[in-house]
């Protein structure tokens, strides 16, 4: 209890100093935990509409981005005709800009697309996907922020589309995105032939080596891989997920040195207590351990202020109408659990080197000091 | 170190031609210092400022090292940091001349501290304060922050920390050196009383002669060096 009141002690006696060092740690926790918790979800959601209702995904072998896989239509239907596959759809990724919103997101799919066949349709029926060589479906948001109307005429990119339906997902990039057919959009992104991957639906899960070694041999440029491998191995995920971490660990870094700055003046000015407790027995450890509680609390108190900041600003983020749909802001416990772990790493190695100068104050000394 | 609580020839603290200098040798503070306390035993150690006293008893207090020389504690000789700390926490206790009580805590907390270390039971900690505090006047004090004592209270206070591990030994420095004449004399009565009643072998440093003549022995010192002893007693 004695042992705890020396700690707490001296937080309370430069409360505004162990305020701040809270702070810092607080919003390097809030920064870490709001930047990772986005980036993750939008990889979730780019994850969802590539493995929607399939297990593998076909795509270019050895491309940086999906934006730019070519997959000719030949190499399509040999894959459909494989007997082990029980569908096959292609799908043909574009961005396009409008005057209100410089990225659309398009998928150039066929009538029997999963995406078209699951979806939620709030006007217009999927048989008329293919009846207009300049129809369009949009996504429920994307109606909303082009201001368009099942009937209507949209400016996208380039051209003009009718629009024939409107669809609702629970996928934000889906539901804010446009539906072309495939033929359609391969003209209108001059990608004729071809289309950025294929998601495929197995008939058994037994036969994905067989399916991948097939590929393969019959198209040695394109790569099979399972949606989870895919999520795993994908570049640009990878760098999204290391950019958040990297972000959150330079934010955490910068509270870790503010920790420190504390911890080494705090130690500095409490020497001649330092030593009082050595003349009185306190053993270096126990000395050391003053100051690593001290620093424990700051950045336990400063994480779980973060928590809160950072869910609070999730769901500020969430809430805004702009961004409806394409923030995903489940909290993953393991993203929790390693942010907190990060945060209290760093704020006890920010007091490493205060508590070994804290454990290297001579009683005999410091009984001297002023 | 052994846990023996007295020597064979009933000497409690020994040093044996102890040097020790600072600044790399330039100042030399104790020049072979030989000195030796029998236990229970009241010692004064009288000297000019500067002489060395305070030296002497952070040497054999286990609070510093000496460069040349034995420290012998109960018959064990003092060599390594283990040492000093088992002395720190079961066999020795401080009264600097400075109070040294941390301003945060209450008195109760402050005597509290070395039973921390020493990892006494708690309840065994609440009764010996209570104790101690109790015999020094303080009982009604247990709960004031040291702001609000007197000196003498918190010379008081210092005194009851010293005491709480129940040591065998009791080094004071200077302890009534920042008092004024009648709390000074006050504090030095407790000083001998509680000394005598504990049994325990007390050791200090003082200017004043008239004090240091109310204790069984009085050790003169000069430029680090013992000069001469006399028994009072």
């Amino acid at each position: 209890m004695i042992f705890l009141k020396l700690i707490v002690t001296n937080l309370r006696r430069h409360a505004v100093r162990s305020l701040l060092s809270m702070a810092g740690i607080a919003f390097s926790v809030a920064a870490m935990l709001t930047v990772v918790t986005i980036l993750q979800g939008a990889v979730r959601m780019f994850s969802g509409i590539l493995s929607s209702n399939s297990q593998m995904i076909v795509f270019e072998r050895d491309v940086s981005d999906l934006f730019f896989s070519s997959v000719p239509n030949a190499a399509v239907r040999r894959i459909a005709a494989m007997p082990m596959v029980a569908h096959a759809d292609p799908v043909l990724f574009g961005i396009v800009s409008s005057a209100s919103h410089p990225i659309i997101t398009c998928f150039g799919v066929t009538p029997e697309d999963s995406r078209l066949r699951d979806a939620t349709w709030i006007a217009g029926n999927r048989g008329d996907f293919t009846a207009t060589s300049d129809g369009v479906v949009l996504g429920q948001r994307a109606a909303e922020f082009l201001n368009a109307k099942m009937g209507e005429t949209v400016p996208i990119g380039h051209s003009s589309f009718h629009v024939i339906g409107i669809l609702k997902t629970p996928n934000g990039f889906e539901d804010g995105g446009v539906f072309m057919p495939l033929a359609a959009a391969q003209e209108f992104f001059h990608k004729n032939g071809a289309s950025s991957v294929i998601t495929v639906k197995l008939r058994s899960k037994d036969d994905i080596p067989a399916f991948k070694k097939l590929v393969q041999s019959t198209d040695p440029d394109l790569i099979a891989l399972k949606n989870q491998e895919f999520s795993r191995t994908y570049s640009q995920f990878k760098i999204l997920k290391a950019t958040a971490w990297a972000v959150g660990g330079c934010g955490l870094l910068l509270g870790g040195m503010g920790v420190a700055n504390t911890m080494i003046m705090s130690v500095f000015t409490r020497i001649r207590e330092i030593a009082i407790l050595r003349a009185n027995g306190f053993s270096h450890l126990q000395v050391g351990g003053i100051v690593l509680g001290e620093s424990a609390i700051v950045s336990g108190i400063g994480a779980a202020v973060g928590l809160l900041v950072g869910a609070s600003l999730l769901l500020i983020l969430k809430n805004i109408a702009a961004l409806d749909g394409y923030i995903d802001a489940t909290m993953h416990p393991l993203v929790l659990l390693a942010v907190v772990a990060l945060a209290l790493l760093t704020g006890v190695a920010g007091a490493l080197y205060p508590a070994f100068y804290a454990m290297r104050i001579r009683a005999v000394e410091a009984l001297r000091f002023e | 170190m052994s846990s023996q609580r007295y020597a064979k020839d009933g000497a409690a603290l020994r040093a044996r031609n102890v040097w020790k200098s600072y600044d790399h040798g330039a100042i030399t503070v104790l020049r072979g210092v030989d000195l030796e306390v029998q236990a229970g035993q009241t010692t004064a150690l009288c000297g000019a400022s500067g002489c060395g006293k305070s030296t002497l008893l952070h040497l054999l207090g286990g609070l510093d090292t000496c460069d040349r020389g034995t420290i012998e504690i109960n018959g064990a000789e003092v060599q390594r940091e283990a040492d000093r700390l088992r002395l720190l926490r079961h066999e020795i206790g401080f009264v600097f001349q400075l109070h040294n009580l941390i301003p945060d805590l209450t008195l109760a907390e402050n005597c509290l501290i070395p039973t921390v270390a020493s990892g006494m039971d708690r309840r065994a900690a609440h009764a010996r304060l209570a104790e101690l505090a109790h015999r020094t006047g303080l009982g009604g004090r247990l709960n004031h922050r040291i702001q609000k004592l007197s000196g003498g209270e918190r010379q008081r206070t210092a005194l009851c920390r010293a005491l709480m591990n129940k040591p065998r030994i009791l080094l004071a420095d200077e302890p009534t050196g920042s008092l004024d004449e009648r709390t000074s004399a006050m504090v030095f009565d407790l000083l001998l009383e509680m000394a005598a009643s504990e049994g325990v072998t007390l050791l200090m440093a003082t200017h004043d002669r008239a004090l240091a003549a109310r204790c069984d022995r009085l050790v003169e010192m000069h430029d680090g060096t013992i000069h001469e002893f006399a028994s009072v007693r």
